[in-house]
């Protein structure tokens, strides 16, 4: 046997430790990074769902200012204590803009009365169609859309409150 | 007390265990005699570890909250058997076994190998020592399973309901023996290494361990795909998940060794190959082992995603099977090989056979590890699924099935007869197989194709070993290797027909509904709500007809409460020609229910295949220890006549 073949499975052995030790070092990334991210939000123009508070269109996000879009519902309930952080953000002078998925008028007037109010905007999706156009897939989530209406990030999950240095940074990059 | 008692009897042990190895060290670097001191020291260490283990067992069935791992992992309304099952089916209590089936079978070695010389034995039980010492360090330091909780809680945590299985109570076990009864072959092969005395005396020493080694692993890999088969609700007997192939690459290097090694006891020839065999298949153990518990690749089987506890088992990893490379190349230039073989020989026959296993291996470990690979290089994330694995491996099994009926035809050294002559019964029936099924089916796939005709070429061949002699007469290991061998036939009939003709039905149904699926209509009844100790259900009834026999299912969805959880306990019933199996999902908003139905013709095969071969080694390990015993007690006859 030659000393080739003697060494080689050690030498093989090395390599698959050494990609071992990597993987233990670097977990796997679990985060979903979006598609959309870097491209132009939809196109989508959705009616008021109370009377008090004006409508959301893709043209809204378009203003040269950078947005926050909350896709949510009054009746999801991580919803309850995210809004509450976005009235924080928005008290440090973030335009936070909300799309109610499969919501109702009563239920949603009910959820900002008790839980505060921080939305610009809000549009109704009753059958999550911009929700899904979006490519999200659940409630809460959130997109920050530079001034010219291009997505800059997505936050998969509520927003916490250990959250709002790294929302406030993507907003800057996004400005 | 109790689980202050278990891990003094581990710290004892561990501490006997370092002792084994200095003893070794003494022995074979100066002129020391420690075998005898070493063989005791084993076999405390083995009893030391068997108290260890059944304090666990015993703060388990008493459902003694103040111990972390028991709160975790029990609680007090789970039936008794899972309760002390519960003891394994969690990390450290896991890796508790482990150790403890490590010095146990330590001890055996101690207590039983007589037929390597006393230079070889005292140098593998001082690298049995080693293997024992790297894993109490790993219970002591880094997953303690007696540690305590102050104040106790009232109650536990629960067994995850996927575990609360019969199954489970011998599953994990039944791998573990495997696994670890690999051990032993590879502190003798390091052993031998080290004395540099690899010859026939050693391979006849290792070959049982090798076998009962490789009879529960076949055992446990068996029961595990049935396990999975009925517990998960998908219907499929192997998934290449990750943990899967954990435990299927031990078994392909073992399966490999206990061929090889047979040239070694026979011939002593293939010395180098034998040995490294004998390093990869526990190397295989220990990188399942690692794969399970560092949680490092996605799987259904992720226990323990904790970094601390993947480095130390990758740290032990690297120190056991990089020292046993680096002796292998150090001291592989001195093995000579053996006596030599002529091209159509016995040995040819099995040189095949493990180079194929070997193909067979790699391919495996490329395709279990290939992802993590690619992320490293290129940071794409992909995963490699049933059909690269069906793809490669699939050919290269069936060749593999075609040369199993060839090799035990064939001669030790070389074979001159024609013995291919006796190979026409079994090629007319492979052949016949083909024909029929590209009439009959001109549309089935290639491999399930190839399968009938491997499968009935091999029913016949498997046999040949037996039909030119008296069969009677012939060696208990000849009736194990046919046995097994015919058992591959089996389970090949069971894959290719279920790959074949498995009809498949996913439907939405309202109790009146009737659905067909295969030969049977099939009629949702009822569903109603039932319970159990610790869980409610829904419970669907069916009435399923098939001609004039009438059956009834009751699949259900079990929602258990500690932890919260639920899972699809499915509903099969078996027949001589398959299994009809049965899933009840979730309801829809209308009251209609999610049904999945399949039927299986011929799927049973696959275990009872799968039982056969580890049947056949039974057999064979039965002839090889009987002989042994008759062997032994002639001797012992012989010197009590001589000096009488």
């Amino acid at each position: 046997m030659s000393r080739a073949t003697r060494f080689a499975p050690l030498a093989l052995l090395l390599l698959i430790i050494v990609a071992l030790i990597w993987r233990l070092a670097t977990p796997s990334d679990t985060n979903v990074h979006s598609t959309l991210e870097g491209k132009a939000v939809p196109a989508f123009a959705l009616s008021a769902i109370l009377p008090n508070k004006p409508p959301l269109s893709s043209a809204d996000l378009t203003n040269g200012q950078p947005h926050l879009v909350n896709v949510f519902a009054s009746w999801c309930v991580p919803c309850t204590t995210e809004v509450k952080v976005l009235q924080t953000l928005k008290d440090s002078g973030v335009s936070v803009e909300g799309i109610a998925i499969r919501d109702r008028p009563a239920d949603l007037a009910q959820f900002l009365a008790s839980n505060g109010d921080p939305y610009d905007r809000i549009g109704s999706d009753p059958q999550s169609q911009v929700q899904i156009s979006l490519g999200s897939s659940g409630v809460p989530e959130s997109f920050i859309v530079d001034g010219k209406g291009v997505i800059r990030y997505q936050h998969i999950g509520p927003i916490e409150r250990s959250d709002i240095g790294l929302i406030l940074s993507k907003l800057e990059q996004a400005r | 007390m109790i689980a202050e008692a278990g891990l003094a009897a581990l710290w004892l042990a561990a501490g006997l265990a370092a002792l084994q190895f200095v003893l070794m060290v003494l022995s074979l670097r100066i002129q020391f005699d420690g075998a005898r001191s070493m063989r005791s020291i084993a076999v405390v260490q083995g009893l030391l570890t068997l108290v260890a283990f059944a304090m666990l067992l015993i703060v388990f069935a008493r459902s003694d909250m103040s111990v972390a791992l028991v709160f975790e992992n029990s609680s007090a309304v789970k039936p008794f058997i899972y309760k002390v099952a519960g003891a394994w089916g969690n990390h450290e209590g896991s890796m508790l076994m482990w150790v403890t089936i490590l010095a146990v079978a330590g001890a055996f070695v101690a207590l039983l190998a007589h037929r390597t010389s006393e230079r070889t034995l005292v140098a593998a039980l001082g690298a049995q020592a080693v293997l024992a010492l790297g894993f109490y360090a790993f219970l002591l330091f880094a997953s303690n399973p007696f540690a305590r909780l102050w104040p106790a809680p009232p109650d536990g945590q629960g067994l995850n309901p996927l575990l609360q299985d019969p199954g489970l109570a011998f599953h994990p076990p039944t791998l573990y023996l495997g696994y670890v009864g690999l051990s032993v072959a590879f502190s003798l092969a390091v052993g031998a290494l080290l004395t540099g005395e690899v010859d026939s005396r050693l391979a006849r020493a290792m070959r049982p361990w090798v076998l009962g080694a490789w009879i529960l692993l076949t055992l446990g890999i068996t029961a595990g795909s049935y396990w999975a088969y009925y517990e998960l609700g998908w219907g499929g007997y192997w998934f290449w998940d990750p943990v899967e192939n954990a435990s299927l690459m031990p078994w392909l290097a073992a399966t490999a060794l206990l061929h090889s090694i047979n040239v070694l006891a026979a011939r002593g020839a293939l010395k180098a190959w034998t040995m490294m065999l004998a390093v990869i298949a526990f190397s295989m153990s220990m990188v399942g082992t690692f794969l399970v518990r560092s949680g490092i690749l996605t799987s259904v089987h992720a226990f323990a995603i904790d970094p601390e506890r993947g480095t130390f088992l990758l740290a032990l990893l690297a120190i056991y099977v990089g020292a046993a490379f680096i002796l292998f190349a150090v001291r592989g230039a001195t093995l000579k090989e053996g006596a030599p073989f002529e091209l159509v020989s016995r040995e040819s026959g099995l040189v095949v056979n493990n180079l194929i296993l070997s193909i067979v291996l790699g391919v495996v470990f490329v395709g279990t590890l290939y992802p993590l690979f690619v992320e490293a290089v290129s940071g794409e994330k992909l995963s490699v699924g049933a059909p690269y694995f069906n793809a490669v491996a699939g050919p290269l099994a069936l060749i593999l099935a075609a040369l199993v009926g060839v090799g035990p035809l064939l001669a030790w050294r070389r074979e001159r007869r024609p013995v291919f002559g006796q190979l026409t019964i079994p090629a007319l029936l492979g052949t016949s197989a083909l024909v029929i099924t590209i009439i009959l089916w001109p549309g089935m796939h290639i491999l399930p194709r190839l399968g009938f005709t491997v499968a009935a070429y091999l029913v016949a061949a498997s046999i040949l070993p037996l039909v030119n002699r008296n069969p009677f007469r012939a060696p208990l290991a000849t009736w194990g290797m046919v046995v097994a061998h015919f058992g591959i036939a089996i389970a090949l009939l069971g894959m290719a027909a279920n790959a074949a003709f498995t009809s498949e039905r996913l439907a939405i149904a309202k109790p009146g509904d009737t659905l067909t699926v295969g030969p049977w209509l099939v009629l949702l009844n009822d569903v109603t709500p039932t319970a159990g100790k610790n869980w409610t259900a829904v419970e669907a009834e069916l009435r399923a007809t098939r001609g004039t026999s009438v059956v009834t299912l009751k699949p259900q969805t079990r929602y258990f409460s500690d932890p919260p959880a639920e899972t699809n306990e499915s509903a099969i019933r078996t027949f001589w020609n398959g299994q009809l199996y049965t899933v009840v999902g979730k309801p829809d908003a209308s009251g209609a229910w999610q049904l999945r139905l399949w039927w299986k013709p011929f799927v049973t095969l696959i275990w009872a295949g799968g039982a056969l071969i580890a049947l056949g080694g039974a057999l064979a390990l039965l002839g090889r220890l009987w002989r042994l015993f008759w062997r032994r007690r002639a001797d012992a006859e012989w010197h009590r006549e001589r000096y009488a």
